[in-house]
């Protein structure tokens, strides 16, 4: 499967020119950009890692792509994803949210069903990842 | 003073109801009413007619009156300007007391303001055209149960307008096939499928049924592409017993979104914004029937002043219109209603057809939905008008793909995506929209027979609702 979760989910995956573009928009509309990974992607799991502190006062957009490259460096089996964050009042809250890598396989998700009464069913969903710990969910590389 | 007190009729501009050097107090209600008098009847006289019958006046004097502070309660109208290009009608600004009015209720503040007066024979017609809120009264309502902000971040979705479509046939599909439709929409790309206005609990499908399925279909397209998907399950039902009732079920049933129909009235929207508040639930409102009041220019209820009660009833959706697309929509009245629903603070602009400042003083903004008649080769128009904080709605445009449902809502979803990538890019993204969409097509091939299928489709009809500065229709 492939995970459509993020704002240019179903574009191809964007070239490290194009991210760096998304970034400097960010960047001109004061936005903190900040960079996450994990290998739990299930929807509900909102805090995902942060690879250091959102960058309040980076207003270089190379900068922030050296961050993404390095983590994505660190961490070449797992999802990573550039936010930015608009801390202005009214908002307070995540502008953009875009994935910058994904593992080598998605594996995608589980839904399970169990019978409840009424004809109602409950549903579980669970990423067939989480079948493995922490550290080795994804592909060979998925050691650290 | 002795003739405004004797028994028989006098006209209401002499009973205190025309003081045209009142200066409105920041805790008043202020509205402009767009006003046609009967021949003879002075525009004045009209003005203070409905100041008196949207507020103490009957159409004789009584001397119970004397035992009020009545010129506390009696409202005032305080100016009444002449409309350009139309002779006959008269923009009347009228001022209430904020005793006047209970705290939370729009059934209170419209039977006051709409109550009566718009059947009054001396005005052959009436409408609102827009209405100021005081922050004291504001802070009185609960508005939105959760907000632009919070849905967002509950979905899981930034950065980019959501998309939905509503199921159709809107009437005779059994549950089963309903949920085929909400599941390939869904799994497609879609965000929010949606029950239509009139699909409620019908012999051909039962509500609880259409529950069951819609969200075995939300829960698969879930699992398929790891994101928070929603089924907008309409309660509107005959009691507000049978409303609580669907609700509950769609809440147990994990259901993060329910819907209810402008028809249910204003206490049953207020009752279930409540609801949808203590529960966790987003409350999709569908504005059914609203056009028989606010599509006339010289009579009725203009939308903005809709927009403006459904934000302090609480909804987090409303249908707000579009430029493009089938259903009325001119492009400055739906800026000014979309202002209307989104900001903090809205200034006057006549432009927009706004009357009056209005200071929201942080209550979350309702998430604005464009439907009817959109399509993705419209992508480049929708964004510019309507912005990021918004719902696009394509039906037809999703279900009537020839290569499927999903392939239709994979078509909107790159449509956008490409859209909101290229002006972020910092491109001309409205002059350069078609060629954007073409390049994107050129990699997905249902966005590119999207293109072939509607891609010249317009409606280009004028509108019947515009403010009364802009000269000439705008056609999109």
């Amino acid at each position: 499967m492939r995970l459509t979760q993020g704002t240019f989910s179903f574009l191809p995956d964007l070239t490290d020119d194009e991210i760096r573009a998304q970034i400097q928009y960010c960047l001109d509309k004061g936005w903190a950009v900040s960079v996450e990974f994990t290998d739990d992607p299930h929807p509900r799991n909102t805090y995902w890692e942060m690879w250091g502190l959102p960058m309040f006062d980076l207003a270089d957009a190379a900068g922030v792509l050296a961050e993404v490259v390095a983590c994505r460096e660190a961490f070449p089996e797992r999802y990573v994803r550039v936010m930015a964050y608009d801390s202005s009042l009214g908002r307070q809250t995540v502008a953009l949210s875009f994935l910058v890598q994904r593992p080598s396989e998605e594996p995608g998700f589980r839904l399970e069903r169990s019978e409840g009464p009424d004809r109602r069913q409950r549903y579980d969903l669970r990423p067939y990842a989480l079948d493995r710990p922490a550290g080795e969910r994804y592909g060979s590389a998925a050691r650290s | 003073m002795s003739d405004r007190w004797s028994a028989g009729v006098i006209p209401y501009a002499q009973m205190g109801y025309w003081e045209p050097d009142y200066e409105p107090k920041p805790t008043d209600v202020l509205a402009a009413f767009r006003v046609t008098p009967q021949p003879g009847v002075p525009p004045e006289e009209a003005g203070a007619a409905v100041a008196g019958e949207s507020s103490t006046a009957t159409w004789t004097v009584v001397w119970t009156d004397r035992l009020t502070a009545n010129t506390h309660y009696q409202a005032k109208c305080y100016r009444v300007d002449p409309v350009p290009g139309n002779p006959e009608q008269y923009i009347a600004r009228i001022a209430y007391d904020l005793d006047l009015f209970e705290e939370g209720s729009i059934a209170n503040l419209t039977s006051s303001i709409i109550g009566n007066v718009f059947g009054f024979k001396a005005l052959k017609a009436l409408r609102l055209e827009d209405l100021r809120i005081p922050a004291h009264y504001t802070k009185t309502f609960q508005g939105p149960a959760h907000g632009i902000v919070m849905e967002r971040e509950y979905l899981d979705k930034y950065g980019r307008p959501l998309l939905g479509a509503t199921v159709k046939p809107k009437l005779g599909l059994s549950a089963r096939n309903y949920g085929r439709v909400v599941y390939e929409a869904l799994r497609g790309g879609l965000d929010f499928t949606k029950d239509d206005e009139n699909i409620n609990s019908q012999p051909f499908m039962r509500w609880r049924d259409r529950w069951l399925y819609c969200m075995e279909a939300v829960n698969k397209a879930q699992a398929e592409t790891g994101e928070v998907k929603g089924h907008y399950l309409n309660c509107t039902a005959g009691t507000m017993e049978q409303m609580y009732e669907r609700a509950e079920l769609a809440k147990e049933l994990g259901s993060v979104i329910v819907m209810i129909d402008l028809t249910v009235g204003y206490t049953a929207i207020q009752s279930m914004a409540t609801w949808a508040r203590r529960n966790g639930v987003i409350l999709h409102l569908h504005r059914a029937g609203h056009s028989t009041y606010t599509r006339q220019k010289n009579h009725g209820v203009s939308f903005r002043v809709i927009a403006k009660w459904m934000r302090l009833a609480g909804v987090d959706h409303i249908h707000a219109g579009t430029e493009v697309g089938k259903l009325e929509g001119d492009p400055h009245s739906v800026a000014g209603f979309y202002d209307t629903l989104r900001l903090d603070h809205v200034e006057p602009d006549p432009a927009k057809g706004l009357y009056f400042e209005q200071d929201w003083v942080s209550m979350p903004g309702v998430m604005p939905v464009a439907s009817g008649g959109i399509h993705a080769g419209q992508m480049h128009q929708l964004l510019h008008h309507l912005g990021e904080d918004c719902i696009l709605q394509f039906g037809g445009g999703t279900i009537g793909h020839p290569m499927g449902i999903a392939a239709g809502a994979t078509a909107n979803r790159v449509a956008l995506e490409a859209m909101i990538k290229a002006r972020n890019e910092g491109r001309d993204y409205l002059v350069e929209g078609p060629d954007i969409l073409k390049a994107a097509a050129r990699r997905s091939r249902e966005l590119d027979m999207a293109l072939s299928t509607w891609g010249d489709v317009t409606f280009t009809y004028e509108s019947t609702d515009v403010p009364d500065v802009v000269e000439t229709p705008t056609v999109v």
